[in-house]
């Protein structure tokens, strides 16, 4: 797999860290109630086919990304800063 | 018919017309008294203990593929009880001592060699970390010796014993530890259960999970509709998606785990050897090929095929340990889908529907837990009581935080595992 960095352009999957579905960029608030929590940290779609993902890209700019990948066919269909993504929410 | 050895003998003398197909080729009934959604071996098993066990006969295994297929039919064949943690220590004990019988149990030969397993260390701090999980698997009952580093070179004398960056210092011999033909574990148990008058249903694959006032009351199916008042779940690589059936999220992510296989070669590593710190591990088929793996690829995929990075990485680690092997040609590699919990622990319990069971989240360590999970999922579904060894198992834990088993100390949340 081969990922197009937003700042450093296409890389090897190497290069980057990947952390799990993309509703990380949906945190709960504080004192939100225990499902909302335990929805965020533990239970996930898990799909086979089309999903959002954060990944960092630890070996090289350090940015954060959101991929949207499938998971059956390992295609990238497109790769944003995460940081964009979040202004739009984690299911945009 | 019974297999023995003078049935052996008969039917090689008079040309073996006498074997007949190892389970029947049902229809599917409109209704059972419950129904098992996934053949596979846990499925299976979980059939097979629910006849023997518990004399419900009238159940289906129901399997959108072949029985088989899945996980049971492409892992590495390690059966082993070498769990530090309360609630997996008694889990794969219970599930060990059934593999040792598993074979007079089901009148099949799976093939199962305690050849014994061998985790080897490299640090002051690791052999303290083996000796410590040691103490908890003799505590346990089972069986655990610390070797120094001449009791491994006894051993294991093919390994690069000095290599500069990982020195072996010693090894945890899991003496029981070992393994056994995968395919044969499957078919052993379809074929038990068929015996025991469970309909094993192939091509029929789920697509509906009948709900009515919280209590499940049956499947849909391409094979039309079937009525239970009993669902079981266990479809490790696609429970989320069966899951969903029934309105449920999981605590999973699917990922993909490589294993490798070699040319075959004469005898030439008698157990299996896992090196903790190269993310590798390595026995020898019956048929001589060299079967290894290492870690997980480490991004959700249901592709079932991995990835150039960690086939790298597998076999780099695998010439740091062992570099006689370096000339053995790879005759192919494969994937499996892991259903990977945040713990990396499993998942054996009821739904918040009544009558709807799951059995799922075995992370990369499925296979030893065949008899075991199939034992203690039968026993759940039949009484509505937690088996034992199976009672911490629990689906819950992961929203209260009670009762984790993070074997490895890394921590209790997904991709840590």
């Amino acid at each position: 797999m081969r990922i197009n960095c937003p700042i450093c352009g296409d890389r090897d999957r190497r290069e980057f860290y990947y952390q799990g579905a993309a509703v990380a960029l949906d945190r709960p608030a504080p004192d939100a109630a225990e499902t909302s929590w335990d929805d965020y940290v533990h239970l996930r779609d898990n799909p086979a086919g089309p999903t959002r993902e954060l990944w960092h890209h630890e070996g090289g700019c350090s940015a954060w990304v959101v991929v949207a990948r499938d998971t059956v066919s390992h295609e990238i269909f497109d790769v944003v800063l995460a940081v964009d993504a979040k202004t739009r929410g984690a299911t945009a | 018919m019974r297999f023995s050895g003078l049935r052996v003998l008969r039917e090689g003398l008079t040309g073996n017309k006498g074997w007949k197909p190892h389970w029947r080729d049902p229809e599917p009934k409109a209704e059972y008294d419950a129904i098992i959604i996934g053949g596979g071996g846990h499925g299976l098993s979980t059939a097979y203990y629910l006849a023997k066990e518990h004399g419900l006969t009238n159940i289906a295994v129901l399997e959108k593929g072949y029985l088989g297929g899945g996980n049971i039919g492409r892992n590495t064949t390690i059966v082993r009880a070498n769990y530090f943690l309360p609630g997996n220590s008694e889990f794969y004990s219970h599930s060990l001592k059934l593999w040792e019988t598993l074979e007079q149990d089901l009148n099949y030969n799976v093939m199962h060699s305690q050849r014994g397993l061998i985790n080897l260390f490299h640090s002051d701090g690791q052999r303290d970390a083996f000796a410590r999980r040691g103490n908890a698997m003799i505590n346990q009952g089972d069986d655990a010796v610390l070797l120094d580093r001449e009791g491994v070179r006894k051993y294991l004398p093919y390994l690069d014993f000095d290599n500069i960056r990982f020195p072996i210092y010693g090894g945890l011999l899991h003496p029981r530890g070992g393994t056994a033909r995968h395919d044969a574990v499957a078919w052993g148990y379809a074929r038990g259960a068929d015996q025991r008058g469970v309909d094993l249903i192939q091509q029929c694959e789920v697509t509906g999970i009948d709900i009515e006032n919280g209590k499940v009351r049956g499947v849909q199916t391409t094979r039309g509709p079937i009525r239970a008042k009993k669902v079981g779940i266990v479809v490790a690589g696609r429970s989320g998606q069966v899951a969903a059936m029934a309105g449920m999220r999981l605590p999973i992510e699917s990922h993909i785990l490589q294993a490798f296989v070699t040319e075959g070669l004469k005898p030439v590593i008698d157990h299996v050897v896992s090196f903790g710190m190269g993310h590798f591990y390595m026995s020898q088929s019956d048929k001589g090929g060299l079967v290894f793996g290492g870690d997980l690829d480490f991004y959700a995929s249901y592709a079932q095929r991995g990835n150039i990075p960690m086939m790298e990485h597998v076999m780099e680690a695998g010439m740091t340990l062992m570099p006689m092997i370096g000339k053995a040609k790879v005759l192919r590699s494969w994937g499996g889908i892991m259903d990977m919990t945040p713990d990396g622990s499993p998942i054996i319990d009821k739904t918040e529907t009544e009558g709807l069971f799951i059995d799922c989240g075995w992370c990369y360590g499925g296979f030893k837990a065949v008899p075991g999970s199939g034992f203690s999922f039968a026993h759940l579904m039949a009484t509505g009581n937690h088996h034992e060894p199976a009672a911490r198992f629990r689906l819950d834990r992961f929203r209260t935080g009670r009762g984790l088993m993070d074997e490895e100390g890394t921590g209790s949340q997904h991709n840590l595992h």
